[in-house]
């Protein structure tokens, strides 16, 4: 056919029913799905895998953790014997993070230190976790009076200074890991129970929810079907980003001098002791406070990166 | 019961309570009834209260007052137990299909868990069979089972929700506007399915929508509903033939007509008087929302609401 060729191009053909022939669709092949099944959480770990940040930060925590756990077995010293020749030595090839006033190794002691200081951190996250959830879950599900008042109560709680009553309780309480903890979760949980308190009343007017319910569902599978699971989310997040937290307050504390006592080191109560000389002897608070800001900078990077895995439509 | 009335819902109400001693009357005062086998078509504007009464009728929500019968029974008056044991025989198909299915759940969970509450399937093995009976019936592939709801479209997710609705064999089906938030080349996809399973399963529908063309396609009587009321009722031919109520006259005259000469010449009818909204205040206010709420048999099987018959 001419390029100038005015004509309609199917003008002149004649066509009939014999000309077409049915190719046919398998109408049950249409529907098949191509994709890999994924379930949500494999998604989000894609979608985390992705974050070049979030997982360097992953494998920062997970080296302070593996080094928190075997890092004092490696060395032939231990945390707690003194060594009064040899106090305030600089990083040498005996002691590798050098001395402190006592002459105890602080390659150790740091990681003794970070070890109660992630044990700290870690447990109160936990405990915050199980009270927030349960107290959140209850405000939430039930809503109405029982939202009200138990809201009330938290509210007031969270509106007395927290320190105040951290350090009342140290001062009565002799001073452990334990009533650190104690100390942290008094007050700790209030966040995590609002988060979860918002995320289950978001929920339960989601139309699955109602469909579960006009099927008969009681509330034991709302609550732990349906609304928790699609509420893990900001959960994880919230803890993620609460450990942190935990760790920096309970360094504070012991910077205080009211954590842990002496021989047991936290990285707060090196620092503090690190104090009086640092200017001679700055490794002694040099390694600590490095420890203690890299891990709380993992914990917040990864926790950033945990929500915008779980939650993409907030980034 | 008369004749074959499966459904009766009498002097329905749900009023919430906003705060701030006003409360909004979602429904208010509404009776019909619904025989075995027939769907209803039910319209009106969004917030007029469609979907409350839908999901009051079924108690998801706890009526401010009325009754609803079914087979009898006035369902309100039930203690959770026997509550629960009800529940098979009525169910419901949600409008969004995106916030209809838990996203955590397969499509074998979605389907099975109303198995798993009413203890239907005695077996792992019973349950996948009825799960794929369910899929297969509804038009999806069984091998999907495995899969997540947001790997399917917005029609395969509505199927998925039908069959929810099926699993436990009920006899009565409220759809809540299934087909709005589809494309309208699902709609009819989805609408010629629900009548093939009313044929075959001998189903009554409540079918609530705003689209009148589709309700008119699919049901055999239609109510009007405005400001939480009941306006006018009559069989579906004769509704569309022979509005009475001004709102019905105004809805209907605002389907649009694939025909541009008729289209173009035909007159919408405006509702001259805004009437009051929904909300009021507590202790009862302005006049006219008092208006009379009855309604009329003005010919055989068509009523209308009192002030207009």
């Amino acid at each position: 056919m001419a390029v100038n060729d005015t004509t309609l191009p199917n003008a002149n053909v004649e066509l009939s029913p014999e000309d077409f022939r049915k190719i046919g669709v398998d109408e049950k092949q249409a529907e098949v799905i191509q994709r890999e099944s994924l379930s949500a959480w494999q998604d989000a770990w894609l979608r985390l895998r992705k974050n070049k940040l979030a997982m360097a930060s992953l494998v920062v925590l997970v080296l302070i953790i593996l080094a928190a756990i075997i890092g004092p077995f490696i060395s032939k010293f231990n945390y707690y014997s003194n060594d009064l020749l040899n106090t305030n030595q600089p990083p040498s090839k005996e002691h590798w993070f050098g001395t402190d006033d006592l002459g105890r190794d602080m390659f150790v002691r740091t990681w003794m230190g970070a070890r109660i200081s992630l044990i700290v951190g870690l447990a109160a996250a936990l405990i915050d976790l199980m009270i927030g959830v349960i107290y959140g879950g209850i405000m939430g599900f039930f809503g109405g009076r029982v939202d009200a008042i138990m809201n009330k109560f938290s509210e007031i709680l969270y509106s007395i200074p927290y320190m105040l009553v951290t350090i009342l309780l140290l001062v009565v309480f002799e001073p452990s890991i334990g009533t650190i903890i104690l100390a942290l979760t008094i007050t700790g949980w209030i966040n995590m129970s609002w988060i979860v308190r918002g995320e289950i009343m978001q929920l339960k007017n989601r139309e699955y929810v109602l469909a579960s319910r006009s099927m008969g569902a009681g509330s034991n599978r709302l609550l732990f079907r349906h609304l928790l699971p699609n509420a893990v989310g900001p959960i994880i997040v919230t803890l993620t980003l609460s450990v942190p937290n935990a760790i920096f307050s309970e360094a504070f504390l012991s910077f205080l001098g009211l954590g842990v006592q002496a021989p047991v080191a936290s990285l707060g109560s090196m620092i503090n002791d690190a104090l009086t000389g640092w200017m001679y002897y700055p490794w002694r608070m040099l390694f600590p406070a490095i420890l203690i800001s890299l891990t709380m900078l993992a914990f917040n990077i990864f926790g950033d990166g945990l929500r915008d895995a779980l939650d993409p439509k907030l980034k | 019961m008369k004749e074959n009335h499966l459904i009766e819902v009498e002097g329905l109400k749900k009023y919430f309570n906003v705060g701030g001693g006003k409360i909004v009357k979602a429904v208010d005062d509404i009776n019909f009834f619904i025989r075995e086998g027939e769907t209803l078509g039910m319209v009106g504007e969004s917030g007029c209260g469609k979907s409350t009464a839908g999901r009051t009728i079924l108690r998801l929500y706890e009526p401010t007052a009325g009754s609803m019968r079914f087979n009898g029974t006035d369902i309100y008056k039930l203690p959770p137990n026997k509550m629960k044991a009800m529940r098979r025989d009525m169910q419901m198909i949600f409008q969004d299909p995106y916030a209809s299915l838990n996203p955590r759940f397969t499509v074998s969970d979605i389907i099975g868990e109303a198995l798993d509450i009413h203890k239907l399937a005695g077996s792992r093995k019973e349950r996948k069979y009825r799960i794929e009976e369910l899929l297969d019936m509804v038009g999806l592939n069984p091998d999907h089972a495995t899969r997540y709801p947001h790997e399917f479209s917005g029609g395969q997710r509505q199927r998925i929700g039908i069959a929810r609705a099926l699993a436990v064999n009920p006899k009565f089906i409220i759809c809540d506007e299934p087909i709005s938030a589809l494309d309208v080349s699902i709609q009819a996809q989805v609408v010629n399915l629900l009548k093939e399973l009313q044929d075959r399963l001998g189903l009554t529908y409540l079918f609530i929508a705003h689209d009148l063309s589709m309700v008119k396609h699919i049901s055999d009587r239609v109510a009007v509903m405005y400001l939480g009321k009941m306006v006018e009722l009559a069989d579906s031919e004769e509704l569309y033939a022979n509005p009475i109520h001004p709102y019905t006259k105004t809805l209907l005259s605002a389907i649009p007509i694939p025909d541009p000469e008729i289209e173009e010449n035909k007159k919408r009818i405006i509702m001259d008087d805004e009437l009051s909204g929904p909300i009021h205040s507590a202790k009862g206010g302005s006049g006219i929302e008092q208006e009379d709420t009855r309604l009329v048999e003005v010919s055989k099987g068509h009523w209308v609401a009192a002030p207009y018959a």
